[in-house]
C-alpha cells in the first residue's frame, strides 16, 4: 500500500483551467506587438527604446515598491509590463525618458499599488499617469512629423506637426487619406495610429477569450453612430471611419477600457461602459476644448464602474420577487 | 438543438479511460462499515447488536426520522461492531460493521413486488422500506422526494446527465441496465401518478442515445433528451432549467418548480427493488485518475473499504497525491482508506499530481470570469472578497446562500483565488449566526 500521510487533504473542487494572470497579460503583450511593429516603421527605432524604457521602468517601480512595503513580489505577473508598453502607446515618440519614468513611477505607485495592487486599483494606470503627465501640456501635445530621425535615448528637438484629430477637431476632413489613418501613417502618439494594427490585436485578444467584443463594440458603435449622424458637413461615412481611425480611439477601446480592474465584471455592465466611454469621447471631441477625449472619457468611466455594477447585477437563478413593492437600495432586482 | 443553461464551464472530461469498460461485479470484502449516516438527514438508528447473525438486505439501522433512510446489511454474516468507525466525510460516524460468511443468504421477507397491484401509497412505502437514496451524490431519501411532489409535480425528470469529469458509473448503469432504469421510471410515474417523464443525457454519450432509443416504450411515456455537455449540467436546478425553462425558486424544492428529479442509477436500485425485492445495498462506482493502474467500473457493496475498491482496480500505479470520494469538482478528499463506500459513492478518483495548482500570491484581476461561469448567476468575487473582510451581511445580500458549491468559479479563476471554498466558508458562517 502506498505511502498515504503524505495525501493531500483540500476541499473542492480539484481541478482548475490553466489560464492564469501571467498567460492574460502576456497574451495582451502579444496582441499590442503589432502596433508597436507600426510604431517602429513610421517613427524609427526611437518607438521601441521609448516602449522598452516605459515597460522597464513599471516592472522597477512595481518591485521596488512591492520590496520597501515587504510584500510578496508579484511582477511575474507581467502586468506592469503591460502597464509600461500602454503608456509608452499614449505618449508623443519624442517624449524625453526622465518624463515616461515619472509617469511609470505615478501609473505603477500612486495609481496601482497604493489601492492595493493588481485588480484593486479603479483607475487605468497607464491613462491616469497620461493624465497626469499633462503637466509638462508641451511635450505632450508636440507630435513629431512621421519618418523625422529621432536619437534613441536623448531627448529630441521636435516641431509639431498636425494631428488627423486636430483637424477634425475644426470638423475638416483630415489630409491623409483614410487607408494612411486606417494603416498608421499619420502623426500622433507612439501606439495609437494604427487602427488597423490594433483591431489585429482585438481580434487575437477575442480569440483567446481575454476580452469579449461586448466593450469595444459598444464604445466604437456609439462614436460611429454619433458621428455618422452628426456629419459636421463631410460625408457621413468618410467623416465617421476618419473619426474611428484617429487619436487614441482604438487604443482605447480596445485595450483600456476592458482593462479588467478599472471595468465592469459584468457583460451588460461592459455594454453600459462602453457606451458611455462612446458618448463621452465624442462629447468631448466635438464641444470639449481640447482635441482628444478619449482618456478623460474612459477614466470618467472607471469612476462608476461600482455603481454599474450594481445596477447590472444579473438576475440570480430562481429570483423571487419581495412579496411587497417596497423600493430596495440594490440588488437582487430583476433587470 | 441540445438543451442547457446559462453559464457552466468545459472542463475536458477525462471520461475515455473508463466510458468503454463495462461494469464489473467486485467480490464482496471480508467486512463491510455501514454509517448510520450515508443520506441527508436524520442518522438512522441501529437495531442489531454486537453477535447478531444477519441476513443479505437485512435492516440494521432503521430510518431515525421522516427524512432519513433505512440501512440493510450489504453481505450476510455477523455483527462484529457497533461503534464509530472512519466515515468519507472525515469525522467518525457511529457504523454497524458485519464481517462476511461469504454465503449472501438473502433475507428471506425480501420478494419481488408487483407495481401493477400496488397502490401509490404502496409503492412509496416499499421505496421507503428498501432504504433508497438518491444515487446522484446528494442522497435525499427517495421517498421524501416522491412525497415532495405530489401534487405539485407535473414533471419527472430523470437525470443521467453525469457532468463531473472521469465519472462514468450512470453511463454505464444507462448502457448495461437500460431495462431496470425503465422499469424504475415506470414505478416513480406510478409513485407520483403522472404520465410522461423525460430522461436527459448529455451529448458526449451518443451510445446511450443509440442503445436506449430502441428499447423506450412505445406509448411515449419516456423522453429521450439531449443536454449539452457542460458541467454543472447535472445539477438538479440547471437540470430543471434546461428542461423546462423553469427555475427553482431561491430556497425552495424542486417540487415548487413542478418537478422532481432522480438519478438514473437510483431509478435501476428502485426497479431492482420491486423485480427481486433486494433493497439498497450495492452501487457502481468509478475507479480512474492518474494513479490508478486499471482504471474500471465496479459494482461494489455499500460499505466496502475504499482501499479494496481501489486494490480491485488494480491498486496505485504511482503514489497518489490525493484520493477523491466523487468527481473532482464536487468530490470530497480522503485520507483515511478504511473508509466505506455509501450509498452516493458514484466514483473513487487518485491522482498522481496537484491538478488544481494555486497560486502563492492569489488574486482577483476582476476579470469577470467567475460571473460568467457562475450557473446561478451570482457574483462570486464580490461574495469570497466581503467573506474575506468578515463582511457576512454583504455576503448574504450578494445571495451568498444560493450557492450551489459547484466549484466553477474556482475552477475558471486566473487569479487562482479559493472562490468557492470562501463562499463556503461564508455560508456556513451566516447559517451558524443565524442559529445562535
Amino acid at each position: 500500500m502506498a505511502d498515504l500521510s503524505k495525501l493531500t487533504v483540500s476541499s473542492s473542487p480539484h481541478i482548475r483551467h490553466e489560464d492564469n494572470t501571467r498567460q492574460i497579460m502576456v497574451d495582451v503583450i502579444i496582441a499590442l506587438m503589432p502596433a508597436l511593429a507600426i510604431a517602429i516603421y513610421v517613427f524609427g527605432p526611437r518607438a521601441l527604446t521609448l516602449t522598452a524604457v516605459s515597460a522597464a521602468g513599471c516592472l522597477f517601480f512595481e518591485w521596488l515598491y512591492q520590496r520597501l512595503m515587504k510584500k510578496p513580489v508579484t511582477v511575474g505577473d507581467c502586468s506592469a509590463l503591460v502597464t509600461g508598453i500602454l503608456l509608452a502607446y499614449c505618449l508623443p515618440v519624442s517624449s524625453p525618458m526622465w518624463m515616461v519614468l515619472i509617469g511609470d513611477a505615478f501609473a505603477i505607485i500612486v495609481v496601482k499599488q497604493l489601492y492595493g495592487g493588481i485588480g484593486k486599483n479603479f483607475m487605468n494606470p497607464a491613462l491616469s499617469a497620461r493624465a497626469f503627465l499633462m503637466s509638462f501640456p508641451v511635450i505632450m501635445t508636440t507630435w513629431p512629423a512621421i519618418r523625422t530621425k529621432l536619437p534613441l535615448f536623448a531627448t529630441p528637438d521636435v516641431v509639431s506637426s498636425a494631428t488627423p484629430l486636430a483637424s477634425l477637431k475644426q470638423g475638416l476632413m483630415p489630409n491623409a487619406s483614410l487607408t494612411d489613418l486606417a494603416l498608421g501613417m499619420v502623426g500622433g502618439s507612439m501606439g495609437e495610429i494604427s487602427a488597423l494594427a490594433l483591431l489585429a490585436g482585438g481580434l487575437y485578444l477575442i480569440s483567446r477569450k481575454v476580452i469579449t467584443f461586448h466593450t469595444p463594440v459598444a464604445y466604437l458603435g456609439t462614436v460611429a453612430l454619433l458621428c455618422f449622424l452628426f456629419p459636421h458637413g463631410n460625408g457621413r461615412v468618410e467623416f465617421m471611419l476618419a473619426e474611428l481611425c484617429s487619436g487614441g480611439l482604438m487604443l482605447g477601446a480596445i485595450f483600456m477600457a476592458t482593462d479588467y480592474s478599472t471595468s465592469p465584471v459584468t457583460k451588460k455592465g461592459q455594454v453600459v461602459f462602453g457606451i458611455g466611454c462612446g458618448l463621452l469621447t465624442v462629447f468631448i471631441r466635438f464641444f470639449g476644448n481640447m482635441p482628444e477625449g478619449v482618456s478623460y472619457s474612459i477614466l470618467v468611466m472607471n469612476a462608476t464602474v461600482f455603481l454599474i455594477e450594481k445596477v447590472t447585477r444579473p438576475r440570480k437563478y430562481g429570483f423571487v420577487a419581495p412579496p411587497k413593492a417596497v423600493k430596495t437600495p440594490e440588488g437582487g432586482k430583476s433587470k | 438543438m441540445a438543451y442547457t443553461f446559462r453559464g457552466g464551464i468545459h472542463p475536458d472530461d477525462q471520461k475515455a479511460a473508463t466510458n468503454k469498460k463495462a461494469i464489473e461485479p467486485m467480490a464482496p470484502p471480508k467486512q463491510v462499515v455501514l454509517p448510520v449516516s450515508m443520506h441527508i438527514g436524520a442518522p438512522a438508528k441501529p437495531v442489531v447488536k454486537k453477535g447478531d447473525q444477519v441476513f443479505l438486505g437485512q435492516l440494521v439501522a432503521e430510518a431515525g426520522g421522516n427524512v432519513s433512510a433505512n440501512i440493510h446489511a450489504t453481505v450476510s454474516g455477523t455483527v462484529v461492531d457497533v461503534a464509530p468507525r472512519p466515515h468519507p466525510n472525515g469525522s467518525k460516524v457511529l457504523s454497524v460493521v458485519i464481517e462476511n460468511d461469504f454465503q449472501d443468504t438473502p433475507d428471506p421477507s425480501l420478494h419481488p413486488l408487483d407495481m401493477d397491484a400496488m397502490t401509490q401509497e404502496e409503492i412509496i412505502n416499499a421505496i421507503r422500506e428498501a432504504g433508497i437514496v438518491g444515487h446522484g451524490g446528494a442522497t435525499f431519501p427517495a421517498d421524501v422526494k416522491i412525497r415532495s411532489g405530489l401534487g405539485k409535480a407535473d414533471t419527472l425528470i430523470l437525470n443521467g446527465a453525469e457532468c463531473e469529469p472521469y465519472i462514468t458509473s450512470d453511463h454505464r448503469v444507462m448502457l448495461e441496465q437500460t431495462d431496470d432504469v425503465i422499469l424504475g421510471i415506470k414505478v416513480l410515474l406510478k409513485a407520483l401518478g403522472l404520465q410522461k417523464a423525460k430522461l436527459a443525457v448529455e451529448e458526449n454519450k451518443a451510445d446511450v442515445f443509440s442503445h436506449v432509443e430502441k428499447l423506450l416504450p412505445a406509448d411515449g411515456s419516456i423522453e429521450l433528451c439531449r443536454l449539452k455537455t457542460k458541467y454543472p449540467q447535472g445539477a438538479e436546478k440547471q437540470l430543471i432549467f434546461a428542461l423546462t425553462g423553469r427555475e427553482v425558486p431561491s430556497g425552495k424544492l424542486p417540487a415548487d418548480a413542478g418537478c422532481v428529479v432522480f438519478n438514473v442509477d437510483t431509478c435501476a436500485t428502485i426497479a431492482r427493488k420491486f423485480r427481486t425485492g433486494m433493497n439498497d445495498i450495492r452501487r457502481i462506482v468509478t475507479v480512474s485518475g492518474s494513479a490508478i493502474t486499471a482504471p474500471r467500473n465496479l459494482e461494489v457493496r455499500v460499505g466496502t473499504p475504499i482501499g479494496e475498491v481501489i486494490e480491485a482496480a488494480g491498486g496505485f500505479k504511482e503514489e497518489p497525491n490525493k484520493i477523491l470520494m466523487g468527481g473532482p469538482m464536487m468530490g470530497v478528499a480522503q485520507f483515511d482508506l478504511t473508509a466505506p463506500i455509501f450509498k452516493g459513492t458514484n466514483a473513487i478518483l487518485a491522482f498522481c499530481g496537484d491538478e488544481a495548482k494555486g497560486s502563492k500570491t492569489p488574486s482577483c484581476i476582476r476579470c469577470g470570469r467567475c460571473v460568467e461561469a457562475c450557473p446561478m448567476r451570482l457574483m462570486p468575487t464580490y461574495i469570497y472578497l466581503y467573506g474575506e473582510k468578515g463582511n457576512l451581511e454583504a455576503c448574504e445580500k450578494y445571495d451568498a446562500l444560493d450557492c450551489i458549491e459547484c466549484g466553477a468559479c474556482t475552477y475558471v479563476c486566473p487569479g487562482k483565488l479559493p472562490l468557492v471554498q470562501g463562499i463556503r466558508s461564508a455560508k456556513q458562517r451566516i447559517l451558524n449566526a443565524r442559529r445562535k
